[in-house]
């Protein structure tokens, strides 16, 4: 067998190299990369700086991979010199290694701009596996990071870094953001959006010198200004890396020459990737690389015949929260151009038709639609029946519509370049059922990942025993997981129920929806929102549970189960007033008046002159607690006091779910801290914190979150847990479900072992929606609404 | 006398949008829902265990009972789910609005009663 070596071990030439592999064997395979990594996904890069994902998860090929097709992988080669005449190449170990045929997949290198201090230590490229761990490792709270570069790379590097606690500024060239991708608006969209999440832009200008004695102390600017500065990231663009292929006499422009059939001028010495140069392009995107490597692999492999005529441009951001997409030429020289925007959500498009074709498209805000774009630029659909919908189709009827409208020729995953026609096959011939089945049986939507629900679609459709692996979506009126709807409802900062019915949803809503999204709203912004009486269940708007006559329950707040011979007697007297038929104890130390009249409410309230106690809703609870040291001979810590004031910390606000508590003074665990939502459990010198305990519908024992020395570090613990469950549990999932859907590993690297940053951050939130929570029973004082708690009676009286 | 009559109820303003009261017409009541665009008026109680309709949320023009989560058209009283309550309904009343005023049509034989 011919011998066949590898230059580069990146994306492009492992994905060479699979198709390579996939015409049946044909070479003795030899693959040098100068990383010391596994082919990983390089797109991937800025999701391991955000903390997104861990280096292991972007692994394409593991070494097993490498190992089955009996391909020798030297990993930490750099290859320094190659002799064409010869066949061979030397690597930087001083190893010759001769060939029979030449790949080169080398890549591109970051462009480093004439900067007067490039050398300092603590200013890095943003390009591989090594930088992205030399920054996570150098970045830290309250550093300063300086950008340079505000282009698609820049831009994440940035959001990376300011989750890393660093404080960003990115300095930009050009006047507007990302100007090879968007135009000058669509720019100031995206400026507006990055400025929201707290990273600071200077546009117009360059960085002149990085400063420092040895390592970056800060750097000078253009317009003589001096930023101080712990790290800088040089992310000012790639150039192909074509050293070898000079050296191997191969014509090279800006990257190396290849025709349609991928063949650079040598016979012997093939090339694809970033260091091509195809009809005059040379693509930094991963789309186009995969249909390089497709049409070389034929030409390799003694199949030539397919051809590479190039491929529309497409970028997406990777930012959560900041959705921008560009494809194709969207200037408007000799096009039309279509718009909308809308500068309150942020949200900006615009597309170029040209000869009743699509030409360009920019999706900023909203990027829902770019996979229709994408098609009709691969396609050239002809566009003139739907002039009148090209920014506004026709509401797919259901979850699978756009999908069931394509074409089996039509793309699904733009990065591998899988078509709905290989999904199907892949279902039907493979016994396919999973999202991760379909993964690893055709490799769609392994880069990017955007295509994702696209897939899931279409395996919902087709698969016969399709499994869904995703979370599942609120409602059919509002067709998105939680999570994804919090982001969207955080970054396009809609406020009301109804705006985001109308925006996202079927316009109408339902009783499933409507309350997740009043919770959801509330909790986003902290009690700033435009509460919807109408989308809350009858409990939340009368403040008081419904019973099966139609009557009403009342618990009033008995802080930590702690009551007085006042208290009771008011309570007595209520009950005897009102003739409430049943005063119980209940399980959670307080006392419920039962088959309360709606009209009555505010009279008893007011009577009861106590707050109430949210037994109606899904929000605070109780602490219920033991006596602890106070009168308890074995107790070790003041259990009761911990519980009274845990109670005032978190009484008032609203949760995904109610939420039980309970304090024990002793490991003897009398008011069962255990099985509650929160629990504190005292012991000699300290507490432990508990959560995620149930005793209802499921039993299950709470998991130690940490265990702390003091009162006030436990109450703090609590808190942190507590923000960080209303903020990411789903609607209706108890603290039982949700800690162990995450696990407590998790939980805990999130909450108390979180960054300080992040810590204080979850406790600013809760401060600040506690400081606009009231006590609801106020209402029956000023009621919201002339008829919130009586009926109407008619202007008119009946007359025959 | 026997024809049906309109009865003046409340102004617009005192029911908010997609949301639902319970009126006193006479001694009867009625379920009365603003649906942003319209009024509609039913009988006031669930034709499963007798919920309030009233009290339920409001779901394009249909009501959902706050009790076990029947929902009930409000055009046209008749119950939509669950399967099995499908051919169960409610009484209906016709509502217009003049002058910021909803009223409600109590048909011959209900003014009557109503009356009574």
């Amino acid at each position: 067998m011919k011998r066949l070596i590898v230059v580069g071990n990146g994306m492009a030439g492992m994905n060479c190299l699979e198709q390579i592999l996939a015409h049946g064997p044909k070479f003795d395979v030899t693959v040098f990369g100068d990383e010391t990594h596994v082919n990983y996904n390089r797109i991937m890069l800025s999701s391991v700086l955000a903390g997104e994902k861990a280096g292991d998860d972007i692994v394409i090929n593991g070494r097993d991979w490498y190992a089955k097709h009996g391909i020798d992988l030297r990993v930490g080669v750099r290859i320094v010199d190659l002799d064409a005449a010869a066949k061979t190449v030397t690597g930087n170990d001083g190893s010759v290694t001769p060939y029979d045929v030449l790949l080169l997949a080398t890549g591109s290198n970051a462009f480093m701009p004439p900067i007067q201090g490039l050398d300092k230590d603590g200013v890095f490229a943003f390009r591989t596996l090594d930088d992205t761990r030399a920054l996570i490792e150098r970045s830290g709270v309250g550093k300063k990071a300086i950008v340079i570069g505000g282009g698609l790379l820049g831009l994440e590097a940035a959001r990376g870094l300011q989750v890393q606690g660093c404080d960003v500024t990115v300095v930009h060239l050009m006047s507007t953001l990302m100007e090879r991708q968007l135009d000058p608006d669509g720019g100031q969209y995206l400026l507006g959006k990055m400025e929201d999440l707290g990273v600071n832009v200077l546009l117009g200008r360059t960085t002149t010198a990085i400063l420092g004695n040895g390592h970056v102390e800060g750097v000078a600017l253009s317009d003589d200004s001096l930023l101080e500065a712990d790290i800088v990231v040089v992310a000012a663009g790639i150039r192909p890396n074509v050293d070898l292929a000079i050296k191997g006499g191969l014509a090279v422009n800006r990257g190396v020459l290849v025709n349609d059939y991928m063949e650079t001028s040598s016979d012997d010495i093939f090339a694809v990737g970033e260091c091509v140069e195809h009809r005059g392009v040379c693509y930094g995107l991963v789309a186009p690389l995969y249909d390089q490597a497709k049409v070389l692999a034929a030409t390799m492999t003694g199949n030539r015949g397919p051809t590479y005529t190039g491929t529309v441009p497409a970028a997406k951001l990777k930012i959560m929260g900041v959705d921008v997409f560009s494809a194709g030429d969207w200037s408007e020289q000799n096009a039309e151009p279509v718009r909308y925007e809308d500068r309150a959500l942020g949200i900006y498009k615009k597309l170029t038709v040209r000869d009743g074709k699509l030409a360009g498209v920019i999706l900023v805000g909203d990027t829902g639609d770019s996979h229709r774009y994408m098609d009709w630029l691969r396609t050239d659909a002809d566009l003139s029946n739907q002039r009148k919908h090209l920014l506004f189709p026709p509401p797919a009827a259901d979850a699978g519509g756009e999908v069931a409208a394509m074409s089996d020729s039509a793309t699904i995953c733009g990065c591998i370049g899988v078509t709905k026609g290989t999904i199907i096959q892949a279902i039907h011939e493979k016994g396919v059922n999973t999202m991760s089945q379909l993964k690893e049986c055709t490799r769609a939507s392994t880069s990017c990942g955007s295509c994702s629900s696209l897939c899931q679609d279409l395996l919902r459709a087709v698969a016969p025993e399709f499994e869904d692996e995703v979370k599942k979506v609120i409602c059919g009126c509002l067709p998105f997981a939680e999570d994804k709807l919090r982001d969207i409802l955080r970054s396009q900062k809609l406020k009301s129920v109804q705006e985001v019915l109308e925006i996202y949803g079927n316009g109408i809503g339902c009783e499933v929806c409507k309350p997740a999204l009043s919770y959801m709203l509330d909790m986003l912004w902290c009690g700033d929102h435009d509460e919807d009486r109408s989308a809350r269940f009858i409990n939340d708007r009368v403040h008081a549970n419904i019973q099966k006559d139609g009557t009403f329950s009342v618990i009033p707040r008995i802080r930590g189960g702690v009551t007085s011979p006042d208290e009771l007697r008011r309570i007595a007297a209520v009950a005897d007033k009102y003739q409430v038929p049943m005063v119980k104890i209940t399980g959670s130390q307080r006392i419920d008046l039962l088959g309360v009249k709606k009209a009555d409410l505010p009279a008893v309230w007011a009577d009861l002159g106590m707050p109430s106690g949210q037994a109606y809703t899904k929000g605070v609870r109780m602490v219920k607690t033991c006596v602890g040291t106070e009168f308890c001979r074995f107790g070790t810590q003041d259990s009761t006091g911990a519980g009274v004031e845990m109670e005032r910390r978190f009484e008032q606000l609203f949760t995904p779910h109610k939420v039980k508590m309970a304090t024990v003074g002793c490991p003897r665990n009398c008011a069962e801290a255990t099985v509650k939502d929160i629990g504190l459990i005292g012991q000699e010198n300290g507490w432990q914190v508990v959560v995620g305990g149930a005793a209802g519908k499921s039993v299950r024992k709470a998991d130690l979150l940490i265990t702390v020395e003091t009162t006030g570090q436990a109450l703090e613990a609590s808190e942190i847990f507590f923000q960080y469950y209303r903020e990411n549990a789903n609607y209706l999932e108890r603290t039982y479900d949700f800690v162990e859907r995450l696990g407590i590993e998790k939980v805990r690297k999130e909450t108390v072992y979180a960054p300080e940053t992040v810590r204080h951050a979850l406790l600013d939130r809760l401060a600040k929606s506690k400081a606009r929570a009231t006590d609801a029973w106020l209402e029956g004082q000023t009621p919201k609404t002339a008829a919130q708690f009586t009926p109407i009676r008619a202007m008119e009286t009946v007359e025959v | 006398m026997s024809e049906s009559r309109w009865i003046k109820v409340t102004v617009v303003d005192n029911i908010p949008p997609r949301e639902g009261r319970a009126v006193l017409v006479g001694g009867r009541e009625i379920a009365l829902f603003n649906l942003g665009d319209r009024f509609l008026a039913t009988d006031p109680n669930c034709p499963h265990q007798g919920g309030p309709l009233c009290d339920g949320i409001v779901t394009g023009s249909s009501v959902v009972c706050p009790l076990h989560a029947w929902k009930v058209d409000l055009d046209n009283g008749e119950v939509t789910r669950p399967t099995h309550g499908k051919g169960h309904c409610v009484g209906t009343y016709a509502t217009r609005v003049e002058d910021g005023v909803v009223s409600v049509q109590l048909p011959a034989a209900r003014a009557q009663e109503a009356a009574a």
